[in-house]
C-alpha cells in the first residue's frame, strides 16, 4: 500500500510544555487510524501541524511525496488535507446548506487548481442535499448552523470538511458531545462516506469501543509522543497504554499496583 | 442567466423611475437624484459590512470618483458624463486595489481607522493643492452623454437619468455578486474566517476583491453626485461625509440591495425635511431617529419588510 501521509521527527513545544517529541507516522492510503491519548497528549497539536496550522519546530511532513511542512492551511486544503474540529467551526448566522454551499463554490471556483481532484460540482444544490442525506442533516437543511443542538453541530463540521473532496480527513474528537448511543450511529454516517470517496482517515478518539469499532490502526500520544502504534487489539492491550491512556478504572486488575 | 424576483424588483424600479422622470415635481427629482447618487456609495458599505467590516474612510473614493470626473472636465476637456463616471471607475478600482492591499489585513476598529487615516490624507493633499481650487474646490458641468450633446434645459433630466441608470446597474450587479459563490464567502468570513481558510479559500483575496468593488461603488456615487451638484471640494473625503454613509448604512440594513437605495432616500428626506422646518435641530433628529432604529430595529430599516414577510 502506497504512503499518503509521511510525518518525520516532528517536534512542538510550547514554554515547558511538550506536545510534540520525535514524531514518526507513515500513513497509507485508505487507512482509518485512530489517534488516543489522555489530556494534552498532543493529538490536537499533531493535527494542527499536519494541517499548517502550526509549524514543527523540527521534522517534515510529507503529503504523496510532496513536502507541506511551510504550507499554510488553505494551501493543505486545496492538496486534500482537510479537518474537522475538536470545537464545531461553522458559519454560524448562515443556514446549513449555505454552510456547505460556501465549501462547493471555493471547490468550483478553484477549478483546475484544485489538488488532481475533480473540482466539478454541475449542481452545486443537488450535490449539497445528496450530502446531507448521507450525514443525516436533510431536516435541518434551512435551520441556522448557530442554533443546532452540538450532535449535529459535529455532524455539519465534519460534513464542511468532507465537501471540499479531501483526500485524508482528520478528525478531532467527532463523537465529543454526542450521546453515547448516537456515537456509532454518527461514525457509521461518516465512515460510509468516507469508504464512497475513498479517503484516508485520522480520527482522535476517548471512546475505546469507537476505537476498537472503526479503526484498523492505533496511534497512543502520552506527553507528547507516540508511545505505542499497531492493530488496535494490540495498541489498546498495550500496558503502557492501559496505564497512561485509557486509565487505571479500565485496567486489568493487576495493573494499577504496577505503577 | 435566471433572474430572481430581487433583480426583476431592480430593473422595474429602474425603468418606473426613468419614465417616471419626466412628470416628477423637480424637488423630487433633485431629492431623488442625490438619494441615487448616495445609495450607490452605501450599497458599497453594504458590501463591506457583509464582511463584517466597517470603512469610516469611504468618503475617500467618492471624493476619488467625483474629482475624477472634475479633471477629465477641467483639464482634458472632455465634459462627457460616461466618460466621467468611466474616469470615475478606473482611478477608484486602482487605487482601491493598491490601498486594499495593506488593509485587507485589518478587521474592526483598526480597519475603520486605517481608512479614515487615508481619507484624510486625500483631504490634506487636496486642501494645499492650489490648482485644484484648494478648500473650494472647483465647478464641473457635463455638457454631452457618449459624445452627444444635451440641450441645456434638458440637462438636469439627463443628469437624473444617468443617475438611475448607474444606480439600477450598480444594484443588480452587487444582488447578483452577493447570490454567487464570491459573494456568499463574505457572510463566511464575517462568521468565521479560520474556517474560511480551512475549506481552502482566501480570506485576504475575497475582502481585498469586495473591497475595490465597494471602493468602485463609491467612485460611481461621487462622479454621479459631482454632474449632479455641478461642484465638487475636499469636503467630500472630510470625516463628516464618511460618517453619514455608515449612518445611512446602519439607518438602511444590510438584507437586500434595496435597504441601501431605500436608506438613502429615507436619510434624503429627514434631512431635506428637518431642514427646512427646523433648521438648527435637523443633526437633532437625525440623531434620534439612527436611536431609535438602533433600539427597535438593529438589522435597519429593511428588516421592516422582511419582519412583515416572517409573520
Ligand atoms: N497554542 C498553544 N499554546 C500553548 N500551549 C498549547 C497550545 N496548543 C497546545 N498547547 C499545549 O500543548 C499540550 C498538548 O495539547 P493538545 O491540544 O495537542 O492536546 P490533546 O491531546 O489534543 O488534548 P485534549 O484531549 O484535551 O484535546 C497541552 O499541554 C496544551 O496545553
Ligand atoms: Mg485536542
Amino acid at each position: 500500500m502506497a504512503v499518503i501521509l509521511d510525518a518525520r521527527g516532528l517536534e512542538k513545544s510550547f514554554g515547558a510544555v511538550t506536545a510534540a517529541s520525535n514524531i514518526n507516522v507513515a500513513v497509507e492510503q485508505d487507512a482509518v487510524v485512530g489517534l488516543i491519548g489522555s489530556n494534552g497528549a498532543g493529538k490536537t497539536t499533531f493535527l494542527n501541524m499536519v494541517t499548517g496550522y502550526l509549524k514543527p519546530s523540527a521534522g517534515t511532513i510529507h503529503f504523496e511525496g510532496r513536502d507541506i511542512t511551510p504550507l499554510a492551511p488553505r494551501e493543505i486544503t486545496r492538496l486534500g488535507i482537510c479537518r474537522s474540529f475538536q470545537i464545531p467551526q461553522l458559519f454560524n448566522t448562515m443556514t446549513v446548506l449555505d454552510n456547505l454551499l460556501v465549501g462547493v463554490g471555493i471547490v468550483a471556483a478553484a477549478g483546475s487548481k484544485w489538488g488532481a481532484r475533480n473540482s466539478a460540482y454541475d449542481d452545486p444544490v443537488k450535490a449539497v442535499d445528496t450530502m446531507l442525506d448521507q450525514f443525516g442533516l436533510g431536516s435541518y437543511r434551512n435551520r441556522q448552523a448557530g442554533l443546532l443542538p452540538e450532535g449535529t453541530r459535529k455532524l455539519l463540521d465534519i460534513a464542511m470538511a468532507m465537501v471540499v473532496r479531501p483526500r485524508i480527513l482528520l478528525l478531532d474528537e467527532p463523537t465529543s458531545g454526542v450521546s453515547a448511543d448516537e456515537k456509532f450511529v454518527l461514525m457509521d454516517m461518516v465512515m460510509a462516506a468516507v469508504k464512497e470517496h475513498k479517503v484516508t482517515v485520522l480520527f482522535v478518539e476517548h471512546d475505546m469501543d469507537v476505537v476498537a469499532r472503526y479503526t484498523d490502526r492505533v496511534l497512543a500520544f502520552y506527553e507528547g509522543r507516540i508511545i505505542a502504534d499497531g492493530a488496535p487489539a494490540t495498541v489498546l492491550d498495550d500496558v503502557e497504554v492501559r496505564r497512561f491512556v485509557i486509565g487505571s478504572h479500565a485496567a486489568p486488575a493487576g495493573a494499577a499496583s504496577h505503577a | 442567466m435566471k433572474l430572481d424576483r430581487t433583480s426583476f424588483a431592480i430593473l422595474a424600479m429602474g425603468a418606473i423611475l426613468l419614465i417616471a422622470g419626466p412628470a416628477l415635481p423637480s424637488w423630487m427629482v433633485s431629492m431623488l437624484n442625490v438619494s441615487l447618487c448616495y445609495g450607490t456609495v452605501v450599497l458599497g458599505m453594504m458590501l463591506l459590512m457583509r464582511n463584517g467590516i466597517v470603512s469610516f474612510g469611504h468618503g475617500l473614493y467618492f471624493c476619488l470618483g467625483a474629482y475624477a470626473a472634475g479633471l477629465l472636465d477641467q483639464m482634458l476637456k472632455m465634459p462627457d458624463m460616461l466618460l466621467m463616471v468611466g474616469a470615475a471607475v478606473v482611478v477608484t478600482g486602482v487605487v482601491s486595489a493598491i490601498l486594499g492591499l495593506l488593509l485587507a489585513k485589518y478587521r474592526d476598529i483598526f480597519f475603520a481607522m486605517l481608512s479614515l487615516a487615508f481619507s484624510m490624507i486625500l483631504y490634506g493633499l487636496l486642501v494645499k493643492t492650489a490648482s485644484l481650487g484648494s478648500t473650494d474646490g472647483f465647478n464641473v458641468a457635463a455638457k454631452t452623454v457618449a459624445g452627444f450633446a444635451v440641450a441645456p434645459e434638458s440637462q438636469r433630466l439627463m443628469v437624473y437619468s444617468l443617475a438611475v441608470v448607474f444606480a439600477t446597474v450598480s444594484a443588480f450587479f452587487l444582488h447578483s455578486y452577493l447570490a454567487s459563490h464570491q459573494g456568499r464567502l463574505a457572510g463566511a468570513i464575517k462568521d468565521n474566517e479560520l474556517r474560511v481558510e480551512y475549506m481552502g479559500a482566501s480570506v485576504m483575496r475575497a475582502v481585498h476583491r469586495n473591497y475595490v468593488i465597494s471602493a468602485v461603488l463609491a467612485g460611481i456615487g461621487g462622479a454621479l453626485m459631482a454632474v449632479n451638484i455641478g461642484h465638487i471640494d475636499p469636503e467630500m473625503t472630510y470625516w463628516p461625509q464618511s460618517g453619514e454613509f455608515v449612518f445611512v448604512a446602519i439607518l438602511s440594513g444590510t438584507g437586500s440591495v434595496f435597504a441601501p437605495l431605500g436608506g438613502a432616500l429615507v436619510f434624503e428626506a429627514i434631512r431635506s425635511f428637518a431642514y427646512e422646518y427646523s433648521p438648527n435641530t435637523w443633526q437633532m433628529v437625525l440623531g434620534i431617529t439612527m436611536l431609535l432604529v438602533m433600539i427597535f430595529l438593529p438589522g435597519g430599516l429593511w428588516s421592516l419588510f422582511t419582519r412583515k414577510r416572517e409573520g
